[in-house]
């Protein structure tokens, strides 16, 4: 045995050991301060989280701060005088919500940075690895086309998250590019990414290259929405295209075959590992301690942050049973329109 | 040059606004080796073109009134979200005539939301800017409530013919046959014009002035039909295996059904006097007893349901609705509008010139992307060119007045 697997051994070790304590979170109180649950999908975060924090006998408590950055601070401070053990905190914005990330250092709470940054060392960042559903797209289209013309369509210019997920495809991509296999003939950024703009930089793109393009690398959902429609109205559905969310649209073009890959991010995933976490870390473990965490600091401070990323699910035609079996979406949403002959195996 | 042309009975204002549309043109042709012009290109632009044109058109009334509608992109996601749910979750896509339904339903919606900011504007003074600024976030967020954020997908076969992408053309034969019948009533136009001010004795323009009008006129609606069934269909096989040509998309059609009703509205009806009226001097129309308060309200309801028509466009060349369609359309609609000559100050505005304003925007978005520039550096082009239009307008309107 060397010193290597000692060491791996050793951080085994540590991760049962870690993993094993929300077992002793009795009847502690977490609490979670939601940015806007007005918004759809954060009903399914606090489901999973309430269910997990119920399995470990731990209560939740939460407030709303309905998008207000003021207002936030102020239900943290009510969250803390409530006698939280552990704060899940979305933020509304990374910087504003530091005083209230400095209450709690001071009430010695722990705090876990729920999906979007909190610029401060002493959280634990905790959200779905962007830069690997970059590289996921990639991976689903490459694995179609493994040579030819590629077209980047890529996600909003003011949004960081866009570049995250560029540079993860790139990283991807580079070997196949380098050796010439595979040639980028057009790349766009997506304003808002909206739809509709993705749908005209694509019949731009198409145009310029005299439809030469053999796969197309979007950015998300919406976006590769608009790129079908442009390959529909030049006749060429079928050719690999990307896409992320999980949308139910989106998966029925899964289905249809009309688009490769759709980089699915569990809701339920994150807010059961968040919950988890906070409760190790009212327990006492440091954020940097808990599983899967290391230091991060790529965010615009450059600041060393202790960050968990949790690895998204590509969904394409084989696995479109992992979201029906996971009530995401209903198989006769996701199966609707598809030719009886060409069912994939999700749809049976 | 410009008395020239004013003798020789041409708008100048218009014909300067054709001429810089045509440099823009020449030099995006020149900076992509050509591809700016070919067939398949002007038939995208066409097509693009529409969704800001259309609601430009209804844009100038409002302008011209001496109001503002910030609310267009969002009035078009609501609208394309009510359809797109009508269709998807309600009817089924494929049942019979829904497609039909959610249109009426969706014209109707926006006819709704202007009646809701006409009422605020007209009838309890609110300043339009404030009302369609606060529309501007109300109906984004009733965009997003109607199915809770999610897109809805896909649309009826049917519907997705009028945004003009697979069999979304009326093909070569019917294009010649309206490009015709075009051409005959411009030709119409100036003999009716010409006979009708000998009749009255009035100064006419020189024959050959009017001659090269309807020439100008005719050569133009040919050469957009010529050019949109030169592009061959990817959707259809002819009979000996060849592509057939794609002809005048739907969205063209529609534009300029918009276009021509409109244009009849504001020169031959009392409303179109009114709104006019109105904008030129607002104290002056009240006090004549012209009823504004009905006016306003009937003008955002027209805005309403273009936005709505813009709506059914987009939804049906995405093949679904997104409740983010339409971001920054009421900025590219209002410049267009701006750069086509309507007046902020009110009272003046032509639907053509808003139209080739609309076209002059979508071109530079068109050729640029041809070019791979970003959509950073495209943004500033654009704005510099609203800058320069108006810019262009104040020195020509200063000196007519001199």
């Amino acid at each position: 045995m060397n010193l290597k697997h000692i060491a791996a051994l050793a951080t085994l070790t540590s991760l049962a050991l870690s993993v094993s304590q929300p077992a002793q979170a009795k009847g502690e109180l977490v609490a979670v301060s939601w940015s806007n649950f007005q918004e759809e999908r954060w009903k399914k975060d606090e489901t999973a989280i309430k269910a997990t924090l119920a399995a470990a006998g731990a209560k939740y408590i939460s407030a709303d701060a309905q998008g207000s950055n003021e207002k936030q601070l102020a239900d943290i401070e009510a969250l803390i005088a409530k006698g939280a053990k552990a704060l899940i905190i979305l933020a509304q914005d990374a910087d504003a919500i530091l005083p209230a990330v400095n209450k709690a250092r001071e009430a010695r709470i722990p705090v876990v940075a729920y999906d979007r940054l909190i610029q401060d060392g002493g959280v634990l960042y905790l959200t779905f690895d962007n830069v690997e559903v970059g590289r996921m797209q990639a991976r689903a289209v490459l694995a179609v086309k493994p040579k030819g013309n590629y077209v980047f369509i890529k996600g909003s210019p003011t949004d960081p998250n866009a570049n995250f997920l560029n540079n993860g495809q790139r990283e991807v991509l580079k070997a196949a590019m380098d050796k010439g296999d595979i040639k980028i003939v057009g790349e766009q950024y997506t304003d808002g990414w909206a739809p509709e703009v993705a749908q005209k930089n694509m019949e731009q793109i198409l145009t310029r290259n005299n439809n030469k393009v053999d796969a197309v690398v979007a950015s998300n959902d919406g976006t590769a929405g608009g790129v079908v429609a442009a390959l529909r109205a030049q006749n060429m559905i079928g050719i690999p295209v990307s896409g992320q969310d999980g949308d139910v649209a989106a998966l029925n073009r899964v289905a249809r075959g009309e688009q490769t890959v759709s980089v699915w991010k569990d809701a339920r995933e994150l807010g059961k590992a968040a919950a988890n976490f906070a409760l190790q870390m009212a327990g006492g473990t440091k954020p940097a301690e808990v599983k899967g965490a290391s230091l991060w600091s790529g965010g615009s401070k450059k600041l060393a942050i202790p960050s968990v990323f949790l690895k998204p699910l590509p969904i394409t035609r084989d696995s479109l049973k992992v979201v029906i079996d996971a009530g995401w979406a209903s198989k006769a949403q996701v199966c609707a329109g598809v030719d009886a002959g060409k069912l994939p195996a999700g749809c049976k | 040059m410009q008395t020239w042309l004013a003798k020789a009975g041409f708008d100048v204002r218009f014909t300067s606004l054709v001429l810089a549309l045509a440099l823009i043109w020449l030099a995006l042709a020149i900076a992509t080796e050509g591809l700016f012009l070919s067939p398949r290109n002007l038939y995208n632009l066409s097509i693009q073109t529409c969704v800001t044109a259309i609601m430009a058109c209804g844009m100038v009334f409002i302008i011209a009134a001496r109001q503002i509608d910030l609310s267009v992109g969002s009035q078009m996601a609501f609208c394309g979200m009510l359809i797109a749910f009508v269709q998807a979750e309600w009817l089924g896509a494929e049942a019979p005539y829904a497609w039909l339904l959610s249109i009426a339903i969706g014209i109707v919606g926006g006819m709704l939301l202007g009646a809701f900011q006409g009422w605020w504007t007209a009838y309890r003074g609110v300043p339009a800017f404030i009302v369609t600024l606060a529309g501007y976030l109300m109906f984004r967020g009733a965009a997003f409530l109607v199915a809770d954020g999610q897109t809805l997908a896909p649309l009826s076969t049917v519907y997705q013919r009028i945004g003009g992408g697979i069999h979304g053309s009326i093909g070569p034969a019917w294009s010649w046959a309206l490009g015709a019948l075009a051409c005959a009533w411009a030709i119409g136009q100036v003999v009716l014009a010409r006979r009708s001010r000998a009749s009255y004795n009035a100064a006419m323009p020189p024959a050959w002035a009017d001659a090269a009008k309807a020439l100008i006129t005719c050569a133009a609606l040919l050469g957009f039909v010529g050019v949109v069934c030169a592009y061959p269909d990817p959707g259809s096989v002819g009979e000996d295996g060849t592509l057939v040509g794609k002809g005048i998309g739907v969205p063209v059609l529609i534009l300029i059904g918009v276009a021509m009703v409109l244009t009849v509205v504001a020169r031959r009806t009392r409303f179109g006097r009114y709104v006019f009226a109105y904008g030129g001097n607002p104290e002056a129309a009240l006090l004549s007893g012209l009823p504004t308060n009905r006016v306003l309200l009937t003008l955002f309801m027209l805005m309403g349901a273009l936005a709505a028509v813009a709506a059914v466009i987009t939804t049906s060349r995405l093949n679904s609705g997104t409740h983010s369609i339409g971001q920054m359309a009421e900025l590219y609609v209002i410049a267009a509008t701006v750069i086509g000559g309507t007046a902020l100050a009110g009272g003046t505005g032509t639907i053509p010139g808003a139209i080739v304003g609309a076209l002059v925007i979508q071109s530079l978005d068109n050729g640029m992307v041809l070019m791979d520039v970003s959509s950073a550096k495209r943004q500033i082009f654009i704005g510099l060119i609203l800058i320069g239009a108006v810019w262009f307008d104040g020195l020509y309107t200063r000196r007519q007045i001199r």
